[in-house]
C-alpha cells in the first residue's frame, strides 16, 4: 500500500464526504471532500509533472498553514515526490537568519522543487542559482486551475510507490533541526497509524480538531495523516490564529462535535489561563473522549488547572490522555488515558533526585508525581539503558531506548547521525525515564534539547546568535531551558559572559541578546543572565558545559529543587 | 485617563507580568511585536490587560503589528475605544 493508493481509493469510495474544515480566522470555514482534495492536490501534481519534478525527489513546502498547503502536500504525494514543509517565515524572523536556515535545509535535503509564494522569489531564484539539483520554484499563485488540468490527472505516478519507499521528511525548526530530516518509508507510517488508530480506538464516529502546525510530527501525523488516510473527519486551524484565540479551538469541538485532540502540554496551562469566560458562552465539550497530552513534559498540574476551568463545559475528567511519540517512530510510542484513566505515579523525591530510582513514596516523606505516558503500543517495544547499554530495572531511570516496524529509514543524507542513533538495533531517543508496571514516564533529558511551548529548540542554535552581539565574549555564553510550572512548559535561558569594556553597558546588551535571539529563533528568552570572565564552566575538552552551568544557574539564582 | 496613564500603566503591568523583568521601564515607542519583545504567547495577554485594566476589547485578529507595535499606539485604540 502507499498514500496515493490510498487516498485515491478512499475519494473513490466517499467523494462527497467532507473530510477537512478548514477554520480560519474572520472568513467562514472550507469544506473539503475527497473529491476536492483530490482536485486540488492534482492541481500541484501537474504544475510538478509539468517542471519534470520525478517520483522520489524532495518537493520542500514553504506555506503558511492553509488548504493550499493541504493540497500541496498531497499534490507533492500524488507526485510520488518527497513532501517536506519547512515551517513558515513569521513576521518576527529575520529574512537573513530565515534564510541560512532554508540554505542548510536545501543544502542537505536536495530538493528537485521548492513551492511556495510569489514574494521569495527573489531570494529563491538567488539560492536557485547556487544549487543547480533545484529544477523547479513553484509559487501557489500560479498554481493553474480549471478544467484543463483536471482532464489530464487520474494517472498519477504517485500510485506506483513501493511501499518501502520514502514517502516525507519530518524536521524539527533551527539550522541544528534542518539538517536532521527524519525520512519515513509509506511502509512506516502505515504500521504506526495501523497499530496507533487500534490503541485510540479510532473510528468513523470520531472528529479530529487540531490547530498544530504540519511541520511537526504531531500535527502532521496524528491530526492531519491519520484523520485523511483511515476517513476521520478534521477539523483544522492554523497555530498563528489558535495562539491569538486559543477559544476558537473549543468553538471548533463544540460546533463539529469533536471527539480528540492533542495537544503539548504547555496549551493545557495556555487554555486554562487566557479565555475569557465571555468567549467559552455556548460551548459544549461533552463529545471530547480524549485530549492528549504530549510532545513535551507532561504535567499533573496541567491537567488539573484544565480540567477545573473546562468541566463546567461537560469536559469529561476521562477525557485526559497522555502520549510519549517523535518522528523517528513515525509518532508514537506509548498511549496511556484511553482505556483507563492516566496513571500518575507519586514517588520519592530525594531517592528520584540523588539515585535516580522511583521509588514510590513511603513514610510521609517529600514526593512528586510522574505522569504515565503509557505502555508501549502493539508493535513498539521499549527498555530502558543504563550508558554502557544494559537494560536497567524496572523503576530506574535511564534512557529509553525502542525497537519497532515504523522506525525511520535514516536522517536524510546524513547517515552519521543515523549510525550514532542506533545501538544493536535499538534506537535511542535521547530522552530518560523509568518503567513501572509496563507503563512508561519520562522524566528528562539526556541530549541537549529545549522544549517550548511543544516546538524543539536547539541550545547550539541559540548560542550561535548570542556569540555574534557585541559585548558578549566570543564563545562565552550557553542557552538552556528550565521548567516553569505556571506556564507548563520550559523558559529559555541565557547566560554568558560579558566582555569587560561593556560593563556599564549590561542592559543593553542583554535587549540586543533577546532582540537577536527572538528574531532569529522566534523564541523569547525568559532571562538573559550576564556574568563576569570565568563564571561559566567548561568540561574537561574545552567545550561548555551546558548541565553543570544550568545547576550552577539554578542555584545562584535560588531555584534549586534539591 | 489620559493617553499618557494609560501608557505608564501598561508598561508597568507588561514589564511586570509578562517580561517578567520589574527593573524594566518601556519607552512609548518602544517596539513590541515586530521585535519579538513580546512573544507570541503573550499577545493574547495584552487583548486581557487592555480589557482588564481600561474595559477595552481588543480582538484576536487586531493581534499583530499592522494594528498596533508600540505602547503609544495600543494606548491610541484604548483611548478611541473608551470614546
Amino acid at each position: 500500500m502507499n498514500f496515493s493508493k490510498r487516498l485515491l481509493e478512499l475519494a473513490g469510495d466517499y467523494p462527497d464526504r467532507e473530510i477537512i474544515h478548514f477554520l480560519k480566522t474572520g472568513e467562514s470555514d472550507q469544506h473539503l471532500t475527497y473529491r476536492a482534495l483530490i482536485e486540488g492536490a492534482g492541481r500541484y501534481q501537474a504544475a510538478l509533472r509539468s517542471r519534470n519534478v520525478l517520483q522520489g525527489e524532495v518537493v520542500i513546502l514553504i506555506l503558511q498553514q492553509s488548504i493550499e498547503l493541504v493540497y500541496a502536500y498531497f499534490g507533492t504525494i500524488l507526485n510520488g515526490s518527497i513532501p517536506s514543509i519547512m515551517p513558515f517565515l513569521t513576521e518576527k524572523l529575520l529574512p537573513e537568519k530565515y534564510r541560512k536556515d532554508l540554505v542548510s535545509l536545501i543544502e542537505i535535503t536536495q530538493p528537485s522543487a521548492i513551492l511556495t509564494y510569489r514574494d521569495f522569489t527573489d531570494e529563491l531564484s538567488e539560492i536557485q542559482a547556487n544549487n543547480a539539483f533545484i529544477k523547479a520554484l513553484l509559487f501557489s499563485e500560479e498554481i493553474e486551475t480549471g478544467a484543463a488540468v483536471l482532464a489530464g490527472t487520474g494517472n498519477y505516478p504517485g500510485t506506483e510507490r513501493d511501499g518501502n519507499d520514502i514517502v516525507l521528511l519530518q524536521h524539527s525548526s533551527g539550522s541544528t533541526g534542518l539538517q536532521k530530516g527524519v525520512a519515513l518509508t509509506h511502509q512506516a507510517v502505515f504500521h504506526q497509524l495501523d497499530c496507533y488508530s487500534k490503541t485510540i480506538r479510532l473510528s468513523s464516529r470520531d472528529v479530529i480538531v487540531s490547530w498544530l502546525p504540519l511541520y511537526h510530527d504531531m500535527g502532521l501525523i496524528a491530526c492531519f495523516l491519520m484523520p485523511i488516510l483511515y476517513n476521520v473527519p478534521l477539523e483544522i486551524m492554523s497555530p498563528f490564529d489558535w495562539v491569538r484565540a486559543p477559544h476558537r479551538l473549543f468553538q471548533a469541538i463544540s460546533h463539529y462535535r469533536g471527539t480528540l485532540c492533542w495537544l503539548p502540554n504547555f496549551a493545557y496551562n495556555f487554555c486554562a489561563q487566557k479565555i475569557r469566560p465571555a468567549d467559552m458562552e455556548g460551548i459544549e465539550l461533552s463529545t471530547l473522549r480524549a485530549v492528549i497530552n504530549c510532545s513535551e513534559p507532561m504535567r499533573r498540574s496541567s491537567h488539573q488547572a484544565f480540567l477545573e476551568r473546562f468541566s463546567q463545559y461537560g469536559l469529561q475528567p476521562s477525557a485526559i490522555a497522555t502520549c510519549y511519540a517523535m518522528a523517528e517512530n513515525v509518532f508514537a510510542v506509548t498511549q496511556d488515558g484511553i482505556d483507563k484513566a492516566v496513571t500518575y505515579d507519586e514517588i520519592d523525591q530525594e531517592t528520584f533526585q540523588k539515585d535516580k530510582i522511583a521509588r514510590k513514596v513511603f513514610n510521609n516523606r517529600p514526593s512528586v508525581y510522574q505522569v504515565s505516558a503509557g505502555k508501549p503500543i502493539a508493535n513498539t517495544q521499549v527498555r530502558i539503558m543504563d550508558d554502557d547499554g544494559r537494560e536497567l530495572p524496572d523503576r530506574h531511570v535511564g534512557e529509553i531506548v525502542i525497537k519497532s516496524n515504523c522506525m525511520l529509514t535514516g536522517y536524510y543524507h546524513r547517515e552519521d547521525e543515523t549510525v550514532n542513533s542506533f545501538s544493536e538495533g535499538w534506537f535511542k531517543t535521547g530522552d530518560l525515564g523509568y518503567l513501572a508496571e509496563g507503563e512508561l514516564y519520562v522524566s528528562g533529558r539526556k541530549k541537549d534539547l529545549i522544549i517550548v511551548g511543544g516546538k524543539n529548540v536547539y541550545p547550539q542554535d541559540i548560542e550561535a546568535v548570542v556569540n555574534e552581539v557585541e559585548g558578549v565574549h566570543p564563545g562565552r555564553c550557553v542557552a538552556f531551558g528550565v521548567f516553569n510550572e505556571e506556564k507548563g512548559t520550559e523558559d529559555v535561558v541565557v547566560i554568558a559572559e560579558l566582555e569587560r569594556d561593556f560593563a556599564e553597558k549590561d542592559r543593553q546588551v542583554a535587549d540586543q541578546i533577546r532582540k537577536m535571539v527572538t528574531q532569529s529563533t522566534a523564541v523569547a528568552l525568559r532571562q538573559v543572565y550576564l556574568v563576569n570572565d570565568f563564571w561559566l564552566i567548561k568540561t574537561s575538552s574545552g567545550k561548555i558545559a551546558r548541565a553543570a552551568n544550568k545547576e550552577k544557574y539554578l542555584f545562584e539564582t535560588g531555584h534549586h529543587a534539591g | 485617563m489620559d493617553k499618557n496613564e494609560i501608557i505608564e500603566k501598561l508598561g508597568k503591568k507588561i514589564c511586570e507580568d509578562i517580561l517578567k523583568d520589574t527593573g524594566r521601564t518601556l519607552a512609548p515607542d518602544e517596539v513590541l511585536i515586530s521585535s519579538g519583545l513580546i512573544d507570541s504567547f503573550s499577545l493574547v495577554d495584552l487583548a486581557l490587560m487592555a480589557e482588564q485594566m481600561f474595559g477595552v476589547r481588543i480582538e484576536d485578529y487586531e493581534l499583530n503589528a499592522d494594528t498596533f507595535d508600540n505602547l503609544e499606539q495600543l494606548a491610541e485604540i484604548i483611548v478611541e475605544r473608551k470614546g
